[in-house]
Parts: structure tokens; C-alpha cells; sequence
């Protein structure tokens, strides 16, 4: 069981500011339903362009419910620009504190009145929408948004990343991205979470490279494939050829492609050969043990 | 506040008839069965009647019975110790919504050169019979499904699965922990070779369980480093879980038929009302071939934990398959695998009953469910207008 305290206790059991404004001046709209969690605010001015009323809808858990109250009342009396600086630290640290592992719901209220900021100043025109590069695919988080939690809550590691934002949480196939992002931000304060074993140095015969291969297949690329029911095979290595084929869910995912050369050529070039590549074995789908669903 | 316990697929109450048979074996005969004296001897005795007590509930020789440490120790040395003693053959065949005992253990596997095959189930939860069949093949050592599963209930039909291997020389293992005490077994007319059992699941206490060998099953010892349990099982025997399992598999066999037929009365009331009462739910897996006391509903539009706290709040204990609830970000492994759509997974809520369970905290969750949908319902911004 979480160990929430009172105060997100409370707000989880009697939530203050439920509802939807009527035409309110900002509206900010984040998370999915897919997602686990999600959450709409809506607010409104007063004459002196403080915040009036705020109000909030949420899906998720407690933590994410009473984050959302929390936040209505934080920013109520504020003005735009007031509320604009408001941490996801402002709002965790108002409840007394979140679990580690629920930071992210936080960064959710932090980033719902952003985006309700953004369209109040749009006059009401924009709409949240993912900004940059995006780096978790699994959560739809973007490599500003990694930048900018590690900043915020001055992060050190991959996990607590994910905590934060939940980027690497799903897959986990951007984990050394955001490893590197971390390097540089944080750089030498950045906690090395995953164990490099060392590059092969000098020649490999064969039968070395073979066994290497299937060990970083085994140790580096295959985990990150399960987490989403997904699983890869070794087929065969002929020079510098690696032929693999794609079991479970990675054998129908759209993704494949991307999983192909964003993972499993950037792990096997990593940690076995610069010169390797990777083709899919073309008529994998008439193995015996294929097993999709 | 009086607690409302309907989370028995995750433990269950030590029966107090099980307590009193346990408590003589810490202070007064705490002797280790092994010894020459008399004193620890009348020990070895006690052992012997409970692993009699639990032939007599599996329909087994008790010669077949080997005690362990608990369900996740059972399915390791089953699966570990058969592959062990079968090395030439490379492939494992299981499904995909195992508890993590086995299928993590099965998926670690892989590492280790092994093929693993893993059948996929339908949306109500059902095995791919033909799939599993279509695997079975030269290279397979090991077949291990479950005989039902622990979210959703979901019966299994390991008795012809069972059929379908021993045709085939293959061995096969269930997980049968949510099982035994549930459904009536009776393995000495029955194809399994293996079978796991924990004791916490059925009265007894955490840290005892059993795994069954039918004879002529070639295994490998799991842990190494005495004589008990024939060489199949070292270490000192945990005397007091073996004793209080041995007294819970007696209850279980006195009352199996009485007691399932109460169960699931109340699983059926709890169920149909909540089902009723709340639009905009629905349940997760095989309705006719369940387990008589587990019941998975999802609710549309809200999640997991949210739901759980509410109840909490009243004192009734259930659990969830929501991401949110265990700490990952995903849902539960069953629900996807059945494919259940990731907005049901979230808001699924897992009730599972036991003997201990009254009529009264029935109705009275009847009657707090619909408060409690209702009320994150009102907070939630996808619920259709």
C-alpha cells in the first residue's frame, strides 16, 4: 500500500474544486485514458486578471485526484504570470510530499496548467500539444519535457525520470536516451543505472562475436522487447550480417522498424561491433513456434 | 471498523483449527524430525499424518507429496529441476498469463538457450488449446499452465492438456495454488505430473506449500544439502506450516462442496448486484468456467487504486490490476493478454471470497459500490455527458 499523507488523503476524499467551468478564460487538457491517468483544468479571471475559480476533472489514482484539488487551490488569487511559475515541486511539496513513484502525477497538474495558460494567452486557440523531439514513445513524453523535470527536481537517474514523467516506464527501448540527456545536464552527478560491460577490444574470431551477439541480445535488447510482450530471436550471423526475427507482440507491431534500428542495431553495435547490421529474416512468419495473438 | 476481506486469491485467513493443530510445535514439541530420540521422532510422526492429510485432498499417494516452501519454490523446482533432468531437450511451453513465478522464470529461460513458447488466451481468458497442441513438439521438455488463474479466476482445462502430453512424452506441470481447495482433484486418475500447491491460499500459514511428483516423473532436486523429503527436498522441514497445511487440505476435503456452493452464492450476488448497480462495467473472463469465489470487473472511466482506497475507506479489501497499483506503469499482464482495452484494465477491480465470508459484508459492499463509482465517476473527465 502507497503511504500517502493526510493532506493527499484528504484532498483524494474530499476533493475541492470538481467540475468544469463554464466558458472559462483557459482550458488544459493532459494525459489519456490509455495513459492510466488524465486530467482537464479549466479556470477563470476576475477583473484584475487574478485566477477567480479553478476547477478540475481527473482519471487516476489518488495521488492523481488529489494533486488536481490541490492545484485548484494553489493557483486560485494567483495571477497568470504567478501561476506560470508553479513547480510540480510547488505542488508536491504543498501535500506534504508524494511517493517516489507518483511524482509524475505532480508534473501531470504542473503540466495541465501550463497548457491551460498556453490557451488562455492564445485566447483560447491552442491547444496542448507535444512540443520537440519526442523521446518515449510508449507515454508520448518529449525531450523537453525530460529536460525539464530533471531540472526542476534535479535528477540523477533513469528511474527516477521515469517517476517523474514516465518516460521509460513503458518499453524501456529510450532508457539510453535518457540516460544521455541526464550526462548532459547533470553530467559527472548523473548515476550510471545500467551496467556497461566493456568493449570487446581487438579481434573476434566466430564463434566470440556469435556468443556476444546473443548475449547482448539476451541481456541488453530482449528485456526491453518483454516489457511490452514482445521477444526477438537469433536467427543467424553471416559476416556482419545479424538476421533476427520478431516474436509476440513485436511480430505485428507497427513499430518494428524503428525497434529494429533504434534498438536492436544501436545495442549490438554498442556493445559487440561498429560495423554490424541487422535485417529481419523474411519468412519468419512461417516458423513453427511463432505464437501470435 | 470492522474489516470486509475479499482478497483471498492473495492470502487467506489461518483457519483456527489450523492454529491449534500448529501451536504445540514451537514451544513444547520442537524437536527436529531427523533426530534419533524419541523427542524429535513423535515429530517425524506429525509429518507423516499431514502429508496423508494432504494425499487424501489431492487423491494422490502420499509418497508423492513433497512439502516446500510455498507456491514460487513448488513451480521452481518443478520447472528447474525437469529441465534438469531432461537436457537434451531446449524448449518450455507455458501461457501467456501465468503468475511471474513461473513466467518470469520461464522468460528467463531464454537466456539460457531455451525456447519458450507461450499460448496466447482469447478475450474471456480461454487457452488456445490448438495453439498449445501445434507446439508440442520432439525438442519440448515441459509444458506449465496454470490450473487457474489467480486474476480473473479463468478455469483451465489442465486435465486434458495433461492427456494431450503424456501422448507425447512430454512433462507437464500446473500451477494449481489458486486451485487446490477450490476444485476437486483427484490425480491418481489424472495425466499431471506436477502440481503446485500453497498453503497460505487455503488456511494454512505463509512459507509452507507442496509440490506433487506422480511416480515416475524424472526431477531434479531443487535444493541440495540433507535427506528430507527422500532426497527431493533438503533442508529441516518447516514443521508447524507442514502440520497447519496438513490440518487446512483436511478442511478443505471435510467441507470442499459445502463451502464452494456458499462461495459462490455470494461471488454470484456480489457480482450480479454490483453488474446492476453500476452502468458501464463489465467482467473480465470466462463467466461459466470460473473459480466459484473470484470476481473481475472493470469500470469504465475510472482507475484502479482510486477504487480500491474508496473501499478501503469502509473496510473492504480487494485488489486491482491498474498500473497505479503495483507500481509499474502498465497494467496487469492477464488483462492485456486477454485484451482487455487498456481503459478497462485501469479501472479493474478483483473480488475473491472465502468461507470466512458472511452474506451481511455482501450486501453491505452491494450497497457501497455504487457510492464509490459514482463518486470518482463525478471527478472523471471522460464519463460522456
Amino acid at each position: 500500500m502507497w503511504d500517502y499523507t493526510d493532506k493527499v488523503k484528504d484532498h483524494f476524499f474530499n476533493p475541492r474544486n470538481v467540475g468544469e467551468i463554464d466558458k472559462p478564460d483557459g482550458v488544459g487538457e493532459v494525459g489519456s485514458l490509455a495513459c492510466g491517468d488524465a486530467l482537464k483544468l479549466t479556470f477563470k479571471l476576475d477583473q484584475k486578471g487574478r485566477i477567480a475559480d479553478a476547477k478540475f476533472k481527473t482519471f487516476g489514482c489518488a495521488s492523481a485526484i488529489a494533486t488536481s484539488s490541490v492545484l485548484t487551490e494553489l493557483i486560485k488569487g494567483m495571477t497568470v504570470d504567478e501561476a506560470a511559475k508553479v513547480t510540480n515541486k510547488d505542488i508536491a511539496d504543498y501535500l506534504g510530499g508524494l511517493p517516489e513513484q507518483k511524482m509524475h502525477c505532480s508534473v501531470m497538474g504542473r503540466e495541465a496548467l501550463e497548457a491551460a495558460i498556453e490557451n488562455y494567452r492564445s485566447g483560447g486557440q491552442k491547444k496542448h500539444e507535444l512540443e520537440g523531439k519526442v523521446v518515449c514513445t510508449c507515454f508520448g513524453v518529449t525531450e523537453n519535457e525530460i529536460k525539464r523535470v530533471i531540472r526542476e527536481n534535479d535528477l540523477t537517474t533513469v528511474e527516477q525520470v521515469t517517476n517523474y514523467c514516465k518516460a521509460g516506464g513503458g518499453c524501456g527501448g529510450c532508457q539510453g536516451e535518457i540516460e544521455k540527456i541526464l550526462e548532459e545536464i547533470q553530467g559527472d552527478k548523473a548515476g550510471q543505472v545500467y551496467e556497461t560491460p566493456p568493449r570487446w577490444a581487438g579481434r573476434l574470431t566466430n564463434v566470440q562475436k556469435i556468443q556476444l551477439i546473443q548475449q547482448t541480445i539476451n541481456e541488453q535488447i530482449r528485456p526491453a522487447l518483454r516489457a511490452h510482450g514482445g521477444n526477438i530471436e537469433l536467427i543467424d550471423v553471416e559476416g556482419d550480417k545479424v538476421i533476427v526475427a520478431f516474436r509476440g507482440m513485436c511480430a505485428q507491431c507497427m513499430l518494428t522498424e524503428f525497434t529494429m534500428k533504434d534498438v536492436v542495431e544501436a545495442k549490438l553495435r554498442e556493445f559487440v561491433s561498429e560495423s554490424l547490421y541487422v535485417e529481419e529474416e523474411t519468412d519468419s512468419s512461417k516458423q513453427p513456434h511463432k505464437h501470435r495473438g | 471498523m470492522k474489516t470486509i476481506y475479499f482478497d483471498n486469491n492473495a492470502t487467506t485467513k489461518v483457519a483456527e483449527e489450523v492454529l491449534k493443530e500448529m501451536k504445540p510445535l514451537f514451544c513444547e514439541l520442537y524437536g527436529n524430525p531427523s533426530s534419533m530420540h524419541t523427542f524429535g521422532g513423535q515429530v517425524g510422526r506429525k509429518i507423516r499424518r499431514a502429508r496423508e492429510q494432504v494425499a487424501a485432498l489431492l487423491g494422490c499417494d502420499p509418497a508423492e507429496v513433497i512439502f516446500t516452501s510455498g507456491g514460487t519454490e513448488s513451480d521452481n523446482a518443478a520447472i528447474k529441476g525437469t529441465l534438469a533432468a531432461l537436457p537434451d531437450k531446449r524448449k518450455v511451453i507455458t501461457s501467456r498469463v501465468e503468475h511471474p513465478a513461473v513466467l518470469q522464470l520461464c522468460q528467463g529461460l531464454e537466456n539460457h538457450g531455451y525456447t519458450v513458447a507461450e499460448i496466447p488466451v482469447d478475450k474471456h481468458g480461454r487457452l488456445d488449446l490448438n495453439e498449445l497442441e501445434r507446439q508440442i513438439d520432439d525438442d519440448t521438455a515441459l509444458v506449465t499452465i496454470m490450473y487457474a488463474n489467480n486474476e480473473t479466476g479463468v478455469i483451465f482445462p489442465v486435465e486434458k492438456i495433461a492427456e494431450m502430453t503424456a501422448g507425447k512424452a512430454v512433462v507437464f506441470h500446473t500451477d494449481a495454488v489458486q486451485a487446490v481447495g477450490k476444485i476437486p482433484l483427484n490425480l491418481s486418475k489424472s495425466h499431471i505430473d506436477l502440481l503446485s500447491i500453497s498453503g497460505h491460499k487455503l488456511h494454512a500459514p505463509k512459507g509452507v506449500g507442496v509440490l506433487y511428483v506422480r511416480k515416475g516423473t524424472r526431477l531434479a532436486p531443487y535444493m541440495l544439502g540433507g535427506h528430507q523429503e527422500g532426497g527431493r527436498r533438503a533442508g529441516t522441514e518447516n514443521v508447524p506450516g507442514i502440520v497447519g497445511l496438513g490440518k487446512a487440505c483436511e478442511l478443505a476435503a471435510k467441507n470442499i462442496k459445502e463451502e464452494n456452493q456458499k462461495v459462490k452464492y455470494l461471488r454470484d450476488k456480489l457480482e450480479t448486484a454490483i453488474l446492476q448497480n453500476c452502468p458501464d462495467c463489465r467482467l473480465n473472463g470466462d463467466k461459466d468456467n470460473r473459480l466459484p469465489n473470484t470476481s473481475n470487473i472493470s469500470f469504465e472511466y475510472i482507475e484502479g487504486e482510486a477504487i480500491l482506497l474508496m473501499l478501503d475507506k469502509f473496510g473492504i479489501c480487494a485488489s486491482s490490476g491498474s498500473a497505479c497499483t503495483s507500481g509499474s506503469l502498465e497494467p496487469s499482464h492477464v488483462l492485456r493478454a486477454m485484451g482487455v482495452p487498456f481503459t478497462a484494465a485501469h479501472g479493474s477491480i478483483r473480488f475473491s471470497l472465502s468461507r470466512y465470508n458472511t452474506e451481511e459484508e455482501v450486501d453491505y459492499t452491494i450497497d457501497k459500490m455504487p457510492e464509490i463509482v459514482n463518486k470518482l465517476r463525478e471527478l472523471s473527465p471522460f464519463v460522456p455527458k
